[in-house]
């Protein structure tokens, strides 16, 4: 087991330093970051000193060298923007992301699987055709236009809910919490549903087809035979065998989560570390950029790792095995 | 003498005393982007600058009317040809207690010359700054320079004490090496507003100073929250839905919605920034062109067929609502040395344009790539769609190139070489004079004067490089505005540039709030009112 998560640590090493080469190689087609920085009065010899200073005329794998010695020191330079240093940055904007994501993520289960059960075991009543058919809406809207909907419905219309930002957070050491405010859980519930809702869909259909996959076995057959209650049957023998692929995709969507808040976060202007990316390539503010893309690469890799470990726990077969065999 | 300063005293507690009575009043704005720092000499850029001026303040401001007034001046007068000497005035403090003084406007000076200081521009019309006493500063100046007052309104003046203690007596330096300037996060002018709490890009709490000089102050505003909100659709639906009470800017589309929707408004002016086309006029062969072996664009009959072929009502109808305000100039109304005689634009004729390319020898026209930002300027890609649209009437297959603003100045600007054939560019002169605009964007570029460096087609007539010099001395305002029309006289008949029109501001506010839209785009707390 620790060779096994050593392995992959090894292994996550490399593909955060292929995501690092690979942004680095894009950087010089995403425009001059100068003008962003300086004044419309500023001369010519300032803009030229203020490139070759912040080594922009080097070549990217100049570039990218530098980058990786520095981050690999925990250095991730100098916002252009801001005027900050990036980890100071992202130190403050992480607990809005993963706070909306986790939220999310546990939004899209707990509605989810349950959903996903209801459809497989009462294939024909109609609340299984409508949990369907609002599943085909919520796979097929793009993320952004379902968060301006709900801001046109429930902000600007009804005026229940704040149109945007986190509202009043609470600081609890480095953290900075919107759970604890009224403000900061009325401003969650709009970005976590739009977050939620193609990850919702995703998983209801995905436990859906699995538990039909399952009633079909010839284990569930037996236990029905034993006479064992329809409930135990469904929700404990067919459940548990349908939750290693949900786990597996759920597991790998929590990565996708946080990466697409992107979206999420532009649309409501939740202060969190997709909103910081988005307008680091608006402005070409390549410290962020670059350390944002390792960043998600890094969670990635984290949550793959943990995805396998759990695994071990849900499937006996798996942790026969990895013991060394009988 | 004592009599009146205590009756001054008595009368000032009073006011006071009633401000404070009153209830708390919070005003919410919100912006597209966000101030990029809080040091007032670490970049030279409207929002930035307007934003600090609720914070920090200079010898002089604009007022509601835009009008130089005194600020941290009382007066000023141009004792020598060379020296301007400003009176401060009395008994003003910065939000930490301390006294201003002329040292303070001395280290100011100062400071805009330091490493990080994007404002050397400033710095470059000051030869020196000297404290005669504690409340006189003499300004020296290279050369006589009648408008000194007018470019000081953005130069805001720091607590030299306060820079000493927390080590910002440099400008904060975005190249690095300068981590965590005091003055970056943290302000103390002399403003009427202190700022309470910054996130940067998120938010930022600013409280009333409750000992600001000017008693008088129109604002009721005791708490202001700003935040940045880059989404078009975000901010519009963040001002309906009553979450804040100004949010700028809003797309022109939108005002209807904006009008039909309760409790709030669109508010729009005439900005004084003009939109122009322009053309590479310098190289001998176009980079971006099938005509090889000569460029069009020398030719002035070609220029002039353009400026024909192109149908600037057309443009404020269809893409500007009807906002915009057309422009024969390269200046405003609102710019020094404007003149409303000189802003006629050449009639639409495309007859006219078909005779000229054809006595040009063009009459089957050329192709030429256009650049256009589309993220920059109101409708900027649209306004480029229409014109490429309008050039093919006379024959001329206009290849769009629009592409966001990073990458559009990436390519245009001087540092990658004026990589441009034809353009669509934007200018707002900083110092709201002509001067700014005739060296920034008219001057021939290369020279060793330095100016044009904005002259991105190279328009060059070196006549115009000896009244640009003249101009900028001359403190007869008969004969500056003389020389600033013969300037624009030449560049209009030789057709330097097509100057399209100056574009709407477009503002959302709340029927709660009162506030004064300066045609610069700053938004000027000091006349912020919250309606009882």
């Amino acid at each position: 087991m620790l060779t096994f998560i050593a392995k992959r640590l090894v292994q996550s090493i490399l593909v955060m330093l292929t995501v690092g080469l690979i942004a680095f190689s894009l950087f010089r087609y995403v425009g001059d970051p100068i003008n962003n920085m300086v004044g419309q009065d500023t001369s010519l010899e300032e803009r030229v000193e203020l490139k070759e200073k912040l080594g922009l005329n080097d070549g990217f794998l100049l570039q990218f060298g530098r980058f990786a010695v520095n981050a690999a020191q925990g250095n991730f330079g100098f916002s252009y923007q801001h005027r900050r240093p990036v980890s100071d940055l992202i130190a403050e904007r992480l607990p809005a992301t993963l706070e909306l994501s986790l939220v999310s993520a546990f939004l899209a289960m707990a509605i989810g699987i349950p959903m996903g059960v209801y459809t497989a075991i009462r294939r024909n009543s109609w609340l299984s055709h409508s949990f369907m058919t609002l599943s085909l809406v919520g796979i097929s809207l793009p993320t952004f236009l379902i968060g301006i909907l709900l801001i046109l419905l429930f902000g600007v219309v009804l005026r229940w809910l704040p149109t945007f930002g986190r509202g009043d957070v609470v600081q609890l050491g480095w953290w900075s919490t919107g759970l604890l405010t009224a403000s900061g859980l009325k401003s969650l519930i709009m970005p976590a549903i739009t977050l939620a809702l193609f990850q919702m869909t995703l998983i209801m259909r995905l436990v859906r087809s699995e538990m039909l996959e399952v009633m079909r076995t010839d284990f569930v057959k037996f236990a029905r035979a034993r006479g064992l209650a329809e409930r135990y049957v469904n929700f404990v023998v067919a459940l548990k065998n349908t939750m290693v692929p949900v786990i597996t995709i759920t597991g790998l969507q929590l990565g996708s989560i946080i990466a697409f808040a992107i979206i999420t976060e532009s649309v409501f202007q939740w202060p969190g570390m997709g909103l910081l990316f988005i307008q680091a390539v608006g402005n070409v503010d390549i410290p962020i950029m670059a350390a944002y893309l390792v960043l998600i690469a890094f969670f990635f890799v984290v949550i793959n790792l943990i995805v396998d470990m759990l695994y071990v726990v849900v499937d006996p077969r798996l942790r026969v095995d990895s013991a060394g065999g009988h | 003498m004592l009599g009146k300063t205590l009756k001054a005293l008595l009368v000032g507690t009073t006011i006071v005393a009633g401000a404070s009575a009153a209830n708390a009043e919070t005003f919410r704005w919100a912006f597209q982007g966000d101030a990029q720092t809080l040091d007032p000499h670490g970049l030279f850029e409207t929002l930035t600058l307007g934003f600090q001026g609720n914070i920090y303040e200079g010898l002089v401001k604009r007022n509601d009317k835009m009008e130089i007034v005194g600020a941290l001046a009382e007066s000023w007068e141009n004792i020598e040809p060379t020296v301007w000497r400003f009176k401060l005035r009395p008994g003003v403090k910065f939000h930490n207690g301390n006294d201003l003084k002329a040292d303070d406007v001395v280290f100011s000076v100062n400071r805009l010359n330091t490493e990080g200081s994007d404002m050397k521009v400033v710095a470059a019309l000051i030869k020196e700054a000297k404290a005669v006493d504690d409340l006189t500063v003499d300004i020296i100046t290279p050369t006589p320079n009648p408008i000194l007052p007018n470019q000081f309104e953005i130069f805001y003046i720091m607590d030299k004490q306060w820079a000493e203690e927390n080590k910002a007596t440099e400008a904060t330096n975005v190249k690095g090496g300068d981590e965590g300037n005091h003055a970056n996060l943290n302000a103390n002018g002399t403003g009427p507003f202190i700022v309470k709490s910054r996130q940067t890009g998120v938010k930022t709490v600013l409280t009333r100073n409750p000992d600001y000089w000017d008693k008088n102050m129109r604002s009721n505003v005791t708490e202001a929250i700003f935040t940045p909100i880059a989404q078009d659709a975000t901010r519009v639906a963040a001002l309906i839905s009553g979450n804040v009470d100004l949010a700028y800017p809003m797309p022109v589309q939108d005002w209807k919605r904006l009008e039909s929707a309760e409790g709030v408004k669109p508010l729009a002016g005439p900005e004084a920034r003009t939109i122009f086309l322009g053309f590479d006029q310098l190289r001998d062969e176009l980079t971006a062109s099938n005509i090889k072996g000569k460029n069009p664009f020398k030719d002035v009959r070609v220029r002039k067929a353009f400026i024909h072929a192109i149908n600037v009502d057309a443009i404020k109808q269809k893409v500007m609502r009807g906002a915009s305000i057309p422009a024969g100039l390269m200046v405003a109304p609102q710019i020094n040395g404007y003149s409303a005689a000189m802003n006629a634009r050449p009639a639409y004729d495309i007859e006219a344009a078909k005779k000229l390319m054809q006595e040009a020898g063009y009459a089957d026209g050329f192709e030429v790539t256009m650049d256009c930002p589309n993220d920059r300027y109101v409708n900027d890609e649209q306004i480029c769609q229409a014109s490429a649209a309008m050039l093919a009437k006379i024959n001329v297959k206009v290849n769009l190139l629009a592409q966001t603003k990073s990458k559009y100045f990436g390519k245009v600007l001087a540092q990658n070489g004026y990589d441009t054939s034809f353009f669509l560019l934007g200018w707002t002169p900083s110092t709201f004079d002509s001067h700014n605009v005739i060296s920034s964007l008219i001057a021939c570029r290369g020279g060793e004067d330095k100016i044009g460096s904005f002259n991105l087609g190279g328009y060059c007539n070196p006549k115009i490089n000896e009244l640009t010099a003249k101009i900028q001395s001359e403190t007869d305002q008969a004969k500056r505005q003389a020389m600033i029309d013969e300037v624009f006289k030449i560049h209009q008949d030789e057709v330097g540039h097509i100057p399209l029109h100056q574009q709407p501001l477009s503002w959302g506010v709340s029927d709660k709030v009162e506030v004064v839209q300066r045609p610069d785009n700053q938004f000027d707390l000091r006349y912020a009112v919250v309606k009882k």
